[in-house]
Parts: structure tokens; C-alpha cells; sequence
């Protein structure tokens, strides 16, 4: 029962992040049509600018203010600069532009910080609160993660519903001619949009790292998970990116803990569990009829 | 710069020698069009006949390359063959019919898997069967693939074979009793027949080396790859999948069963992933998962990208700067005060560069773009014509 509950508990907690990930990616795609291949390490590439902070003596907090601001100042950039001219062209050249912006920065990574293994920390115990005599299988680091993502997304979520900005944006991804039309800067929101998507990226990264390792591809089974979980959501929907990392990290988490050598399956089971939700639902769970001929 | 990327793609016949469409350029690339210049072209008209002969010039000039390069750059043009035979497959399934699969890499570790399994048995068979059980294993894992591809676009598709791409050599570490886990398998390499020293003997009076064996095996696999696939890109298969991909509504009007054509466009380049895979592990002497991670199944893509989507030459030469590129940028790097590890970063970031800048300057790639400003000179040529016999020109 305990190990239920503890593996539960992990698939949760890691579930969370994947939301948060595959929220990012549904920003991106609600407003621009581009799956965003990047985001992962874009993602990286911040947690390292957090980590060379640590090792400078910078505090943890410090550290996340200063990777997640750079990852909106990436995100703007990146969408200006590199995605701007392939906007609302071909999809596919789309799709590869991101592809090439997700080797290249996470060569520059490797460069730049080196690809070693370097650990990285947490700002709480990894322990379990005790009651009374037992350990329950909760931990203040997990409690971390899924409070800052509720945070995260609840901030989200005031920003789209009940803001001036929240509203152009709406409109914008909605209907660029007729957000254009009402005096909307469309350019401004997209650009906008870009860098809190990077933002929200920033933060996964910085929650799957703490307490582990990091090293230059670190993010890629986040990038592969956070895909399945926003793809299985519907992509379109951001209830659905978060209904799709909680069941993908319960799943896993499931694979994991009970299947013998689970933890070589986990990759498998994602493609299985994708291919599954999209044999019967090929636009994912939260999808209108309209979204799946997008 | 703009009027390159319109999202509508060109009809798939846009190359006919006296079309006044505008001529645009869309990733998709197009199918060169030489049918329509078989009057004016020295190649017979037939296209089996022609590619046969093109085949023939193309097997005598792998004899001479192969004959006068080192055995350092023999073991280049090996990998070079691989890459080529995984990208030509590539070029069929994205260029042609517009699906993109970033899960070739993994269809590449079925055929490897594949060959170093049956290489290892105690007698094994001989080497044209054994590539061909790879292929047969890619292939129906291609087939499974790609029934379920079928049914979804775009960003859909990406992340089921990106998920591909991930999840299926972490079987070969689940099952490390037969697949040798994280170490992978060691290739026993094979040896060359004795027909075939005879043969070097009697071209070059170069010793056959093993090497040298295995560089051949490669660019026999490669010609007859791409002989099959350029015949199969000028059928009525490969007009077939182009209307697939321009123009879905009308293919399906027309009676075209866009699923079934899809798994086939799907299956067809997994065989060629199978191939290139087992040509991967006789010369790498090695199947492992780290040699078949994400980055390789990228590559591919930047291969076909560069090179032009849609043109097997294309996927030809995207491949050879894959295999000519890293070490010059990594001397480079070198030469610029990195240390090895950091300089050996800069070939997938040279990649990554490559294909953002190729994207939004020259999306046709280089084989498109190049075959775009002749079809866009010939066709003002042809209006400067009709304009000059008196029939009023206009502008698509």
C-alpha cells in the first residue's frame, strides 16, 4: 500500500511537470501554429544559466528569477528573429526550423558549459514528512513542484481571463486579421506569447533538475514526454496539456514502479500510450472537431 | 524572399516546359520533370531504359571513386552510403508525400539489430540475405508504424514517430540478453568473397581489403536503392503520393485511397531505414542504442532538407556533407582553442544552423533551388516567346 501510494505520488509530481511543459507547447501552438521543438533546450539552456549562478554563490531563488526571466527574453528572440519568417508558411518548414534551433542550442550547451554530468540542487529534502513514527511518502521537494506549477498555472490563467494583454493575446491566436482589424499588434503578442510559453518551459526545466543531474540533452525525454502529454490533451486545449501530463506521469510512473525492469520500458510505453489515444481520438482527448483538421 | 514560402504547394506537374504558373517553392519540393525534355535529351525516352543507364554510368564511377581514394576515405564513403540509403527512403515519405517522420533512426536500429542477430549465428547466411532480413524487419515495423501514421497530420505525426525515435531502442536495453543492453552488439564484420579479390585485382591491382569490401557492399545497396526508388518516384506510385500530398481533396475525389497510400509512402522508406541499418552495423561493426539516438534521426531530415525535399540527388549530397562536414568543422574547432569534446559539438551545431538558415533562405534546399531558378528562367523565356508572337501574356 505504501509503495502504491509512493509511486502514486511520483507519478503525480512528475505528471505536474510534464503538464507544465506540454502547457508551454500548447501556448505556442494555440497562437502560432508551430509545434515548438526547441522548447526543451530552451529549457536547458536556462537551467544552466541557473546553474552557473549557484556555482557562483548566487541562492536558488535568485538563480530561478534569473533563468526563467532569461527564458523570456529567449523565447522573445527566438520567435522574432527565427521564427517570424517562417510564420503562417508551410508547415513543415516550420517544423524544421525548430528541429534545427533544438540541435543548435543544445550543441551551444555543450559548448558553452560542457557536457559533463553535474548535479544540481534542491531547495528542499527529498526525505518524507514524518507523522508520528511512519515516513509518508511525500515529500517537501514534490510538494515544491506541484505547488509551483499550480502557481504557475493559476498566473496563466489570471493573465488570459481578466487582463487587457490576456484578451489581445486571445484574440490574437484566435484571429490574427480580425485581432489586427481591432487594433490589436498582433507581431507584439505573438512575440509575447513566445517568450511566457519559454517561461513556463523554463520552469519544467528547472523542477526536473532539481535534486539530480543535468547534462546537455537532459530534457530530451522531457521534450518526448511533454509532447505525448500536450499531444494526448489535444494539443489546442490547455486543460487538456494538463489532464495529458497527469495521466502520461501516472502511467509511467506505473510502468516504472511495477513492471519487471520497468524503467527500460518507460520510453516504450509513451509511444504505445500515444499511439493508443490517437487510434481512437487521432486530435487527441480535448480536441473539437474543428481542431482535428488542423 | 516571401513569395518562396506561400503555403500552397505547387501542382505536382509544375515542372511541364511551357507552364506560365508561377513557379513557387514550398519544403515539399517537387520531382524533376524530365519526361516533359525527353525530346531534346540524349537519354532514351523509356524511364526504366534511362535509369538503367544511368545506373550503369553510376556503377562504374563508385568502381573509380572507390579505386582512387584511401582506405581512410573508403570507410567515409561507407558511412556516406548509409546515410544516402536511409535519406533516399526519407525523400520518398517527406519530399514526396509530405509526411515528416522523426523516427528513421529508430527503423535504422530495426535493420542493425537485425543483421548483427543473424551475423552472429554460428554459420551465417549469406550477406544479400541477411540485408534482407533487415529490410524485412523494418519493413513490417514500418508497416505498423505507418498504419497508425496514416491517420494523423503534422505536429501528430512528429511526435508519434519522435516518440519512435525514443522509445524503440530502449528495447534493445530491455532485452539485453539478446540485444546486449547499453554496450549493444558487437558486428562480426563479413568477410569478402573470393570473386571479389579477383575482381580489385583485375580493375586497380589494389589489394581488396576489408574496408574496401564493406565500402562496396555499401555503394551496391546504395545504387540499387535509389535505382528502385527513382523508377518508383516516376510511376504512378510516386504521382500518386505527390497528388497525396498537394492535393488531398482532389486525390480523394479522384478515387485515391489517401490512408493506404500513406502506409505504403511509410513502408517503402522504412525498408530503405532497414537497409541503410544494416549497412550501418557491418561498418560500424557495432549496434548499440547511443548510435541511434535523436540527432540521427535529425541528420536525416537535415540531409534531405539541404539537399533539396523531394530530389534523391539532393538526399545524395545532404548525405555526403553529414559525413564531410563534422570533421572539417571539428578541425575547426580545434584550430579555434576548443578542446576535442567541445569541438566534436559544433557539427551537430553547424547542422542546426544549416537548417534554419537553408529554412528561411532557400526552403526549395539546394537541388530545388537550383532546378527553381532554371524552371523560373525557362518559363519567362517561354513568355518573352509568346509575347513576342503576338498572344498577350499574363501574369499568373
Amino acid at each position: 500500500m505504501d509503495y502504491f501510494v509512493n509511486v502514486t505520488l511520483t507519478g503525480l509530481t512528475q505528471g505536474m511537470i510534464y503538464s507544465a511543459f506540454a502547457l508551454a507547447l500548447v501556448l505556442i501552438w494555440r497562437s502560432t501554429r508551430i509545434v515548438n521543438f526547441a522548447q526543451g533546450s530552451m529549457a536547458a539552456a536556462t537551467t544552466f544559466i541557473a546553474l552557473a549562478l549557484i556555482q557562483a554563490g548566487a541562492s536558488y531563488w535568485v538563480a530561478l528569477i534569473a533563468a526563467l526571466a532569461s527564458g523570456f527574453v529567449l523565447g522573445a528572440i527566438v520567435e522574432r528573429v527565427i521564427i517570424r519568417p517562417v510564420e503562417g508558411g508551410p508547415e513543415l518548414n516550420a517544423v524544421i526550423v525548430t528541429l534545427g534551433l533544438f540541435v543548435a542550442i543544445q550543441a551551444s550547451i555543450a559548448i558553452i558549459f560542457g557536457s559533463s554530468f553535474q548535479s544540481f540542487p534542491t531547495p528542499f529534502g527529498v526525505r518524507g514528512f514524518e507523522v508520528g513514527d511512519t515516513t509518508i511518502p511525500l515529500t517537501p521537494t514534490s510538494l515544491y513542484v506541484i505547488g509551483s506549477v499550480l502557481i504557475v498555472m493559476a498566473l496563466l490563467v489570471a493573465l488570459f481571463r481578466f487582463t487587457r494583454v490576456g484578451l489581445a493575446m486571445r484574440a490574437s491566436a484566435f484571429s490574427q486579421e480580425v485581432a489586427r482589424l481591432l487594433g490589436v499588434k498582433v507581431g507584439g503578442m505573438l512575440t509575447l506569447g513566445w517568450g511566457l510559453a519559454a517561461v513556463v518551459g523554463s520552469l519544467s526545466g528547472l523542477l526536473i533538475a532539481g535534486g539530480t543531474f543535468v547534462w546537455p540533452a537532459y530534457m530530451d525525454a522531457l521534450i518526448v514526454f511533454g509532447f505525448v502529454a500536450a499531444i494526448i490533451g489535444g494539443l489546442d486545449s490547455p486543460v487538456g496539456a494538463i489532464v495529458g501530463g497527469l495521466i502520461l506521469g501516472l502511467a509511467l510512473s506505473y510502468v516504472s514502479g511495477y513492471a519487471p525492469r520497468g524503467s527500460a520500458l518507460v520510453n516504450i510505453s509513451a509511444l504505445v500510450i500515444l499511439i493508443v489515444v490517437l487510434l481512437v481520438r487521432p486530435g487527441g482527448l480535448f480536441s473539437s472537431t474543428t481542431a482535428r483538421r488542423a | 524572399m516571401s513569395d518562396l514560402q506561400s503555403p500552397a504547394s505547387t501542382p505536382g506537374t509544375a515542372g511541364k516546359a511551357s507552364s506560365e504558373a508561377p513557379v513557387k517553392a514550398t519544403a515539399g519540393g517537387d520531382a524533376p520533370s524530365a519526361p516533359a525534355e525527353a525530346g531534346r535529351s540524349f537519354l532514351p525516352g523509356s524511364t526504366l531504359l534511362r535509369h538503367l543507364l544511368v545506373l550503369a554510368v553510376c556503377a562504374v564511377l563508385a568502381v573509380v571513386i572507390l579505386e582512387i581514394t584511401s582506405p581512410f576515405q573508403n570507410s567515409q564513403l561507407a558511412t556516406l552510403t548509409y546515410y544516402a540509403i536511409a535519406a533516399g527512403g526519407l525523400t520518398v515519405l517527406t519530399g514526396m508525400n509530405g509526411q515528416i517522420s522523426l523516427g528513421h533512426g529508430a527503423l535504422m536500429a530495426a535493420g542493425a539489430y537485425t543483421t548483427a542477430l543473424f551475423l552472429d549465428a554460428e554459420e551465417p547466411l549469406p550477406l544479400p540475405v541477411i540485408l534482407l532480413a533487415a529490410v524485412v524487419v523494418a519493413t513490417a515495423i514500418g508497416a505498423l508504424v505507418g498504419v497508425a501514421a496514416a491517420r494523423l497530420h503534422g505536429p501528430y505525426l512528429a511526435g508519434a514517430t519522435l516518440a519512435l525515435a525514443v522509445g524503440l531502442p530502449g528495447l534493445a536495453i530491455y532485452f539485453h540478453d539478446i540485444f546486449g543492453g547499453e554496450q549493444g552488439m558487437r558486428v562480426r564484420a563479413p568477410q569478402a568473397p573470393e570473386w571479389f579479390d579477383g575482381f580489385i585485382a583485375a580493375v586497380s591491382g589494389n589489394a581488396a581489403s576489408s574496408t574496401k569490401w564493406l565500402a562496396y557492399v555499401g555503394a551496391i545497396c546504395l545504387l540499387i536503392t535509389y535505382f528502385f526508388l527513382a523508377n518508383l518516384i516516376r510511376s504512378r506510385i510516386g504521382r500518386t503520393w505527390r497528388a497525396v500530398r498537394d492535393q488531398e481533396v482532389a486525390a480523394e475525389l479522384a478515387g485515391v485511397n489517401l490512408g493506404a497510400w500513406r502506409v505504403l509512402a511509410f513502408v517503402v522508406s522504412a525498408a530503405a531505414a532497414g537497409l541503410a541499418g544494416g549497412v550501418l552495423a557491418i561498418v560500424v561493426r557495432l549496434a548499440a542504442p547511443s548510435g541511434f539516438t535523436l540527432v540521427l534521426s535529425i541528420a536525416l531530415l537535415t540531409a534531405i532538407v539541404i539537399g533539396g525535399l523531394g530530389s534523391l540527388i539532393g538526399a545524395l549530397l545532404g548525405s555526403a556533407l553529414l559525413v564531410f562536414l563534422p570533421p572539417f568543422v571539428t578541425d575547426l574547432g580545434v584550430d579555434f582553442g576548443l578542446n576535442q569534446t567541445e569541438a566534436a559539438q559544433l557539427a551537430p551545431f553547424v547542422y542546426g544552423v544549416v537548417l534554419i538558415v537553408v529554412m528561411i533562405a532557400a526552403p526549395a534546399g539546394f537541388v530545388g533551388t537550383i532546378r527553381l531558378r532554371w524552371m523560373t528562367r525557362k518559363a519567362k523565356r517561354a513568355m518573352a516567346q509568346a509575347g513576342a508572337d503576338g498572344a498577350s501574356s499574363s501574369r499568373g
